[in-house]
């Protein structure tokens, strides 16, 4: 092992590449280990983003004025400044005021409040194109509020969201990458540091991408397609 | 940690001079992903089947990786190949191929979006297809890409501090650098924030009065 990490780069200071294969064997592991903590932020931070979606989301039409005005500061101030920023922010400066998180947790929760501030606005539409008809049914059928949005509309609003949602949660799938520059080892940690000890760039980095690549395409996606038919059948629009 | 407003307006200078540089990347990154987005597009409409799957497939692979990968894999590869590429010059052609995918994707609903009664009734009135492009499908496409062309143009703004890991001298690099110098990281970190927010809420408000505006101009009541 150590022969060899030492050979990698004489081999490369000859110019006689060492092949994709010898690469592949050597870090393969050390990368499947990076992109299971990748599915593992990726997991958290999407389970805290719904939760704060559907809050936030709600409370954007409540009728109560302090209530909205809350989630409109909480959305736009989300949206409007960068993620990597609230990361660091986060991760940097929420110490220096006593509140220490680890890596891991300040990656999460960056990515949930960004990623619930956008999914909040996708709620909210969802919300609102429920028919009319649906809400004054509900209300002749004597439901109290909190009984009408549980049970009437917001089931409903499944099948509208979750295509937008889906493409959100791609996009979070992509933006989990970030969290490696507040040193939690991820897939993307775990690139940048073979690359520095072997500066086989083309090899580490190409593969990195190819592992997202399949992460997205061909876990990710189908498994949102199969969340979508799920919302459907359940509200009978199979 | 006290919030020290004497150190706050001391780095001011340093920090606007970053934010130039921070909205320039976005500008010239934004140009670059217009046009990579148009070629991206009409790459997918061209009489060749095998061809619109290539780029089809680029646009997909492209569009669902992460950008940060992207930007290193640009950065440090192209030297393996003896191409020596600036910071700025690899952030730009970042930014500009992983938006101009998604650009593409904004032109090819819009075009989409015209009814295909258009085509047919310039058809009708025998107009040649450039003719009928500028003149009746370009001015129905814009109004629906302008959503979509704006939101990138902000997306690829709040992207740029990205840039600051291969070493861009841009608003994060500069806030970075001011920590490590000063070991203060609130104010830099916290002012990056704001001058984001200051930046963006006007900039996402400007677009949809354009939008509204556009939509006025073109006849159509905005919903």
């Amino acid at each position: 092992m150590a022969l060899r990490s030492c050979l990698i780069p004489f081999l490369q200071q000859l110019g006689d590449d060492v092949s994709y294969w010898g690469f592949f064997v050597e870090y393969a592991p050390k990368m499947a280990s990076g992109a299971m903590t990748t599915a593992m932020v990726m997991g958290c931070s999407a389970l805290l983003a719904a939760v704060i979606s559907l809050i936030f989301g709600l409370m954007r039409l409540s009728q109560n004025w302090g209530v909205q005005a809350a989630a409109t500061v909480y959305i736009e101030f989300f949206r409007g400044t960068s993620l990597l920023v609230q990361l660091y922010w986060i991760y940097y400066v929420l110490p220096l005021m006593g509140l220490t998180l680890s890596p891991f947790m300040s990656g999460v929760l960056a990515l949930g409040l960004n990623f619930g501030a956008y999914g909040a606005e996708i709620v909210r539409g969802g919300v609102q194109s429920v028919p009319r008809g649906q809400w004054e049914a509900a209300l002749a059928l004597n439901m109290s509020p909190a009984q009408r949005m549980r049970r009437i509309i917001v089931p409903q609003t499944f099948t509208l969201i979750l295509p937008p949602m889906a493409n959100l949660t791609v996009e979070l799938l992509k933006a989990t990458a970030l969290v490696a520059l507040i040193t939690v080892v991820d897939l993307m940690f775990v690139a940048k540091q073979i690359n520095a000890t072997t500066w086989l760039s083309a090899q580490v980095f190409g593969t990195a991408l190819i592992i997202y690549y399949i992460m997205a395409r061909f876990a990710l996606i189908p498994f949102l397609r199969w969340l979508e038919v799920l919302a459907a059948r359940k509200v009978g629009k199979a | 940690m006290e919030w020290r407003w004497d150190f706050t307006f001391e780095i001011l200078p340093r920090m606007l001079w970053a934010t130039g540089n921070t909205l320039l990347a976005a500008g010239i990154g934004y140009l670059i992903a217009l046009v990579v987005g148009l070629i991206l597009m009409l790459g997918q409409r061209t009489p060749y089947r095998i061809v619109n799957f290539i780029v089809r497939e680029v646009v997909e692979f492209i569009r669902s990786t992460p950008l940060l990968v992207q930007l290193f894999f640009v950065f440090f590869v192209a030297p393996q190949f003896g191409i020596k590429l600036t910071a700025w010059t690899s952030a730009m052609l970042t930014i500009g191929l992983h938006f101009g995918t998604y650009l593409s994707e904004v032109y090819r609903g819009a075009l989409e979006g015209v009814p295909k009664a258009q085509w047919e009734a310039c058809r009708a009135l025998n107009f040649s297809t450039a003719y009928t492009y500028r003149r009746v499908v370009l001015p129905q496409a814009f109004p629906i890409a302008l959503p979509g062309m704006g939101n990138y143009l902000v997306g690829i703004f709040k992207d740029t501090p990205l840039l600051a890991t291969i070493g861009v001298a841009e608003l994060m690099h500069t806030a970075n650098a001011l920590g490590a110098e000063t070991y203060r990281y609130l104010e830099p970190y916290t002012m990056v924030g704001f001058i984001f927010l200051i930046i963006s809420l006007p900039a996402a408000m400007g677009l949809r009065r354009l939008e509204a505006a556009v939509a006025k101009a073109q006849g159509k009541v905005k919903h």
